[in-house]
């Protein structure tokens, strides 16, 4: 299936594109209302709470895709996640952790490129008082702020480091929640709530140079390896049309002078097709953490 | 010191001090209720805010969900509170075992810490939330603390999970107190700045009429003339009353001193009267003796000449002072015609001469209806001594004025002349004998006029004026 779409995709992109940029040109939008809408479910993977930038970003992703798009945001990542898996919604940002854990039921779409490379790292962040912390095992039987429990950066990565510490990851800290946002995980540890938090370094790094206020009352103390950056996904039985004209969308973005717009806002280079085996390490340190 | 200050400035001091006490007292009153009232309100608004906390935080306790029991707690918090007062300083949001679920200062009160663990005030609130009722929202003030707390039972299917505890600074609504008081204070102010010129104003005028009342009496009893027209209030409230009876006791006064002066003048004048009639006795005794003898010499005497012509000198001397005796020496006889209408016509002619030697004109206002049942030669002696005195002492080509009137029972006489007035020193001595201030006449008219008004128990008077002095002489008659 996989091979399916990256074949198909290849050649339907051409004509796609041609027709997109038809459309981009032309004066007067199409009736959308004669195509369903595309339902893409977000998540706190990206600053996902600029409800302005969402607006722009939708607007752009109509245009190009030549039908209305309905974004759909909830809670937390499972529910997306659930959303994609049943079918109910054809695409969703999520983290590469859910992805692995659920790469049967879904199509890997597009993996953001960040500084250069497909990459991000989860950060473990201390309050800017806190100066003695220096890595994770010193916050034992503090308070601990995790942002989901199906983020790779923000909740699977400090426990697979307990596991491998040799730590019961459940008892470690004295008190552990949950923000459902890695924003929130950075705001917790900086009023002090928690003593110590997981999160995605990408949105630390993106925040730090949007709103440097939030981020200047924390502290990184770790930055773990490589992870495959947060991917677009599909759900399993997407048209090969939808999917490789959405794929070709995201890919070609950087050339759309709006799209390059976007992507300088949400800090991002672009996005590149990727491959399942990105997401390895995330797989393997799900695999380790499952088993312990 | 004080009590001896001046009415004038005692009642308006008095006053002010009422005034100021009164806005002093009313702006206590007013702010302990505007106290009062803030305070409710804020009770008021910390329970209902508690109340909902304690509702809202329920789901997130029971969930354990940490970071939305924090948003809870954050937008209950007002970033640019309108009410500072209104803001709890501290929101704790506790499990049951009084360990921090999260609260709104976490550095302060860490997650699972407990607050009793600070020790004082938290210690206190535990032991206080112990006690009471578990279902209860209660206020608690753990004393000698800053701090006063709202506490609300956090209860779900009638469970308590904890509390949401919200902490307010006992001090915290100081300044809007302050603010509240310096408010009252301004307006107290100018209230006062308004009230207290008139307050002075009134005052003054309350006092006013005692100090003028006060003023007068000081000049009583030298100055009794100036006392009696001094400007006294008139109205009819009690310094009305007062200023009334000052009044009637300086009128009182007066006549009292004018008696006496008066009885002090008659006595004298009795006193002297009793003498010369004394003496007149002994003079007139020996005098007709003497007068006799002479007599009986010139009728059978020896013709001496000599001895003749001194005989003749002696009687002449000796009537004369037996005339003079006889004039000191009043005697009212009792056999005597009635006064008459015409008595006063003849008196008029015999002053005619004296009248036109000084071009004094004589006037005679009211007249006799018909004999008056008086010794018609004394009445006669009254006015012509009275009459002499009169045109004697009018200016040249000046006028005397002669009043006669009878109202059945008393004649009124009055003779005025427009001359110079008789000074004071002189009114004491008026009536005696041989006081008159002139060089012409023996000085016995007026002790003559009054000896016979005296005997016959009329009343003699002058008044004295410039232009006008004026002698009345008064005679009852008819009645025994």
């Amino acid at each position: 299936m996989k091979t399916i779409a990256a074949n198909g995709g290849h050649t339907m992109r051409r004509r796609f594109l041609r027709a997109s940029l038809a459309l981009a040109t032309s004066p007067i939008l199409p009736a959308r209302s004669a195509n369903p809408p595309l339902h893409i479910g977000l998540t706190p993977v990206f600053l996902d709470d600029q409800v302005r930038f969402l607006a722009r970003l939708r607007a752009w992703l109509e245009r190009r895709l030549d039908r209305p798009v309905v974004f759909v945001q909830r809670g937390n990542y499972r529910e997306v996640l659930d959303l994609v898996r049943g079918g109910k919604i054809d695409f969703a940002w999520v983290c590469g952790y859910p992805y692995v854990r659920y790469q049967r039921e879904l199509l890997l779409v597009a993996v953001p490129v960040w500084r250069g490379r497909p990459v991000y790292q989860s950060y473990l962040i201390v309050p800017a008082g806190d100066r003695k912390t220096t890595n994770l095992l010193e916050l034992r039987d503090k308070v601990f702020a995790y942002s989901d429990p199906d983020s790779n950066s923000g909740f699977l990565y400090p426990q697979y480091r307990l596991v491998m510490a040799g730590e019961n990851a459940a008892t470690f800290f004295s008190r552990t929640f949950f923000t459902w946002a890695h924003r929130k995980v950075i705001e917790a540890v900086g009023v002090g709530l928690a003593d110590g938090g997981a999160v995605d370094g990408y949105v630390w790094a993106t925040l730090a140079e949007i709103n440097p206020r939030i981020t200047g009352t924390t502290r990184v103390v770790e930055r773990s390896s490589d992870f495959g950056h947060t991917p677009f996904v599909a759900r399993r039985d997407i048209s090969t049309a939808e999917f490789d004209r959405f794929r070709a969308l995201l890919i070609d973005m950087p050339a759309d002078p709006e799209g390059a717009q976007l992507l300088h806002e949400l800090r991002l280079d672009g996005f590149v097709a990727g491959t399942p085996a990105m997401f390895d390490g995330i797989a393997r340190m799900a695999a380790r953490v499952g088993r312990a | 010191m004080l009590d001896d200050l001046s009415l004038r400035w005692k009642i308006p001091l008095r006053v002010l001090g009422a005034v100021i006490g009164t806005a002093l007292a009313v702006t206590a009153a007013l702010v302990t209720r505007e106290y009062d009232g803030m305070r409710q309100n804020l009770e008021g608004h910390a329970k209902s805010l508690a109340r909902v906390m304690a509702n809202t935080l329920v789901g997130p306790v029971l969930h354990d969900d940490i970071w939305r029991a924090w948003e809870i707690l954050q937008s209950a918090r007002d970033p640019v509170a309108v009410a500072p007062e209104l803001q709890a300083d501290i929101v704790l949001v506790t499990d049951a075992d009084f360990r921090v679920f999260v609260s709104s200062r976490p550095r302060e009160f860490p997650i699972g810490s407990s607050p009793a663990s600070r020790g004082g005030t938290y210690t206190r609130l535990r032991a206080a939330l112990m006690q009471g009722e578990a279902g209860e929202q209660r206020i608690i003030d753990p004393g000698e603390s800053p701090q006063y707390f709202v506490m609300s039972p956090l209860v779900a299917d009638g469970v308590a999970l904890g509390h949401v505890i919200l902490g307010y600074s006992k001090i915290s609504f100081l300044p809007r107190f302050l603010d509240l008081v310096g408010q009252a204070a301004l307006v107290t102010l100018l209230v006062l700045i308004v009230i207290m010129p008139v307050s002075w104003f009134w005052a003054r005028r309350t006092g006013a009429p005692l100090i003028a009342l006060a003023g007068a009496m000081r000049r009583v009893p030298g100055e009794l003339e100036s006392a009696r027209l001094a400007e006294l209030p008139r109205n009819r409230d009690e310094i009305g009353q007062l200023g009334d009876a000052f009044r009637r006791m300086v009128v009182e006064l007066k006549e009292k001193q004018e008696l006496e002066s008066r009885m002090l003048v008659s006595e004298r004048l009795a006193a002297v009267g009793r003498l010369a009639a004394g003496i007149a006795h002994e003079i007139n005794n020996p005098l007709g003796g003497m007068l006799t003898a002479i007599k009986t010499y010139q009728r059978h005497g020896q013709a001496d000449p000599l001895a003749g012509q001194t005989m003749s000198l002696l009687e002449r001397g000796l009537s004369q002072i037996r005339n003079t005796v006889g004039a000191l020496l009043v005697e009212t006889k009792t056999q005597d015609r009635p006064f008459d209408p015409s008595d006063i016509d003849d008196l008029l002619i015999l002053v005619e001469a004296e009248a036109q030697a000084r071009a004094v004109h004589v006037d005679v206002e009211g007249a006799l209806d018909g004999p008056v049942p008086l010794p018609a030669t004394l009445l006669r002696q009254i006015l012509l001594n009275l009459l002499l005195n009169a045109i004697a002492a009018a200016e040249l080509s000046g006028r005397v004025r002669v009043g006669i009137s009878d109202n059945g029972g008393r004649l009124r006489l009055s003779v005025c002349n427009d001359g110079q007035h008789i000074p004071d020193a002189q009114m004491a001595y008026l009536f005696e004998p041989f006081a008159s201030g002139r060089e012409k006449g023996h000085g016995l008219g007026l002790w003559v006029v009054y000896q016979i008004v005296h005997q016959l128990n009329g009343g003699l008077s002058v008044e004295s004026e410039p232009d006008c002095t004026t002698f009345k002489a008064e005679v009852p008659y008819g009645t025994k």
